[in-house]
């Protein structure tokens, strides 16, 4: 066991420098004054003016504040359809059509990226003709086909999440409620939606943080003058390091681990707050 | 917790088990489920709004794909290919298949190429890994529960931040005069920088470090739950560790690796943005040719048939990750 568990341990660490010496030196190399980026100017370093060029570089920010608009509108959408998906698969029982949709839910999460792509743009350019000859109107491709784009390949994750968590307790609390009188809608507004809360918050951040970062489809999908900020990165780095890349992403990495450690926070928090309730009751 | 009115009845037509049926549940109190089938005339529509999204968005998106994977390319045309189902004059259906494009997939031997390297590509990225991931898995379910909770969060924190940032990470390190070569230098390791960047090499680093956190978490999912006195039974027996592991952890543990590597092959065949970035310009992936051949040759056609013959490809992988998808879901159920 012992030489086993060596051998793991030391894959285990091995893995996590892996893991995260991409990130730290793109963090560190960040404060660099030299434009080369890789090559540490120890005289004129650190430096935080890749910052001050980022927060001057209107292209990044129009870009940034873009992808934040479609992203929650992507998270909402697919929050909304993916959590009726999810209560659908695991609560409606049997109904004609239920394997389709289980297979229309989780094949999103496998589709290669490419092919969601260029089959959502040959859509809208075939409901372009389409609105063309039924009411000779042209719609541009803009913020709302990347739109509808990200919600169909992101509901899948919302799905898969909220459908794991309602498997996860029985639904003896909404039958006690409908057997109280409440309507179904009633039901699934009052106990339901505050049971798989947690999920719906997950799902909505998962399917922002995909939205946020998605280059392939939007590429496919999005019309002239619409860049998203992965857009605006991928046509930069095409051409080899841009310091003020690296602070962006720094940025960026610092906010998500602020949220990810918050949230282990708070989910800690809550957890010993029920455990502390449920000893109560139990001894009270 | 379902009812399933083909096995079991419902209380209009009772099924195979009428009698036991009418004396359960006759009376009883309803089922919610049932009730929610039975009076509530909006339960279809709420089945309908999903399911029309996705028909609409992601299923007929397929179908005019692979209408115009058969059609005649047109350069000049506005879209560039003629159309395949046309009303002719007298009042007929005029249907053009035209399976060249297909024919050119198989024929050219760029395509070709392209097709046995993504391939490849994707295979050694799967076990590399796998080879990486398992015992990261493995140490993670059995480290303590207070650190468990910590390595888990350290995998899935990288999947927060950007996909395409963290391959950019990468540049910094393997070029020329990037972060590697330069302490390699330094240390008197190497005299000339290796040429890292534009290599498979590359590649494969961009895929196994991108995909890595969806290799481990099914494969901790599966071996967490393993039952530890199993193992001390055979330590009692007499096995030892490396033989235990052999005949008891990793036939157990086969569920999550099956997940966890079509999770990994099945969008490493599709990837576009790592072999953008890091890849070898002279051999190309198949994403790439597809958005080459779609966005600078304008050929719709053949962009289509890619597409299609991509799919066709995945489409096997693709049932069997569904398959172990719902029993993970069915067994989380109980």
């Amino acid at each position: 066991m012992r030489t086993q568990g060596l051998f793991s341990k030391t894959m285990l660490g091995f893995g996590f420098f892996f893991l995260y010496v991409p990130i730290l030196s793109m963090v560190f190399f960040s404060f660099n004054n030299s434009r080369l980026v890789t090559v540490w100017d120890a005289a004129n370093s650190p430096t935080l003016k890749w910052y001050a060029k980022l927060f001057d570089d209107s292209a990044i920010l129009s870009a940034a504040w873009l992808s934040i608009q479609v992203a929650s509108m992507t998270a909402t959408g697919a929050v909304i359809l993916g959590t009726l998906a999810g209560l659908i698969l695991s609560r409606f029982g049997p109904f004609k059509g239920r394997a389709i949709l289980q297979g229309l839910t989780t094949a999103p999460l496998v589709m290669p990226e490419v092919i969601t792509g260029l089959s959502m743009l040959l859509l809208f350019v075939s409901l372009e003709q389409l609105f063309q000859y039924l009411f000779g109107w042209q719609f541009d491709r803009g913020v709302v086909t990347i739109t509808i784009a990200h919600i169909t390949f992101t509901m899948a994750y919302v799905t898969v999440v909220v459908q794991s968590r309602l498997a996860s307790f029985d639904d003896s609390l909404e039958e006690a409620a409908l057997d109280l009188g409440a309507r179904p809608a009633k039901v699934f507004f009052r106990i339901t939606v505050p049971l798989i809360l947690p999920a719906i918050l997950s799902g909505w951040l998962l399917a922002f943080t995909l939205s946020w970062d998605d280059l392939v489809v939007t590429q496919f999908v999005s019309g002239p003058g619409s860049n998203t900020l992965p857009m605006v990165i991928f046509s930069r780095v095409r051409l080899g390091v841009s310091p003020v890349v690296n602070a962006l992403a720094t940025i960026m990495v610092l906010v998500v681990a602020l949220g990810v450690i918050l949230s282990a926070i708070l989910m800690r928090r809550q957890e010993q707050r029920r455990k502390r309730e449920e000893q109560m009751a139990a001894t009270g | 917790m379902r009812i399933s009115g083909a096995r079991i009845g419902t209380r209009d037509s009772p099924g195979r088990l009428g009698p036991i049926w009418t004396f359960l549940f006759r009376y009883g109190p309803p089922r919610w489920t049932e009730y929610v089938l039975r009076n509530w005339s909006g339960q279809r529509l709420v089945i309908a709004i999903p399911y029309t999204w996705l028909l609409l968005f992601f299923l007929v998106p397929f179908l005019i794909v692979l209408k115009i994977s058969f059609a005649e390319f047109s350069p000049l045309g506005r879209p560039p290919y003629e159309p395949v189902f046309q009303w002719l004059e007298e009042g007929a259906l005029q249907i053009k298949l035209l399976i060249g494009s297909y024919v050119y997939l198989f024929n050219e031997p760029l395509y070709v190429s392209s097709w046995g390297y993504s391939i490849k590509v994707a295979f050694f990225s799967t076990i590399f890994c796998l080879m990486l991931g398992y015992p990261m898995a493995y140490a993670i379910s059995r480290a303590e529960p207070t650190y468990r909770n910590v390595f888990l969060m350290l995998i899935i924190l990288p999947f927060w931040t950007s996909f395409l940032l963290r391959v950019y990470a990468w540049i910094g390190l393997l070029k020329t005069d990037g972060v590697i070569n330069n302490v390699l230098q330094f240390f008197g390791i190497i005299n000339e920088p290796l040429a890292m960047m534009n290599t498979s090499f590359a590649v494969y680093i961009g895929i196994v470090y991108s995909y890595l956190p969806f290799m481990i978490l099914p494969l901790y999912s599966n071996l967490e739950k393993h039952d530890n006195t199993l193992l001390e039974a055979a330590n009692d027996l007499g096995a030892g560790p490396i033989k235990s592991f052999m005949r008891i952890t990793l036939p157990l543990s086969f569920p999550g690796i099956v997940a966890g590597s079509l999770l990994v092959f099945i969008p490493a065949v599709g990837e576009y943005v790592i072999p953008s970035l890091l890849g070898r310009t002279d051999q190309l992936m198949v994403a790439k040719l597809l958005s080459d051949e779609f966005f600078l040759n304008r050929d719709w056609p053949k962009a289509s048939a890619v597409a299609i013959a991509m799919l066709l490809l995945l489409v096997v992988p693709i049932m069997i990750f569904q398959r172990f998808q719902n029993k993970e879901l069915a067994a989380a159920k109980k």
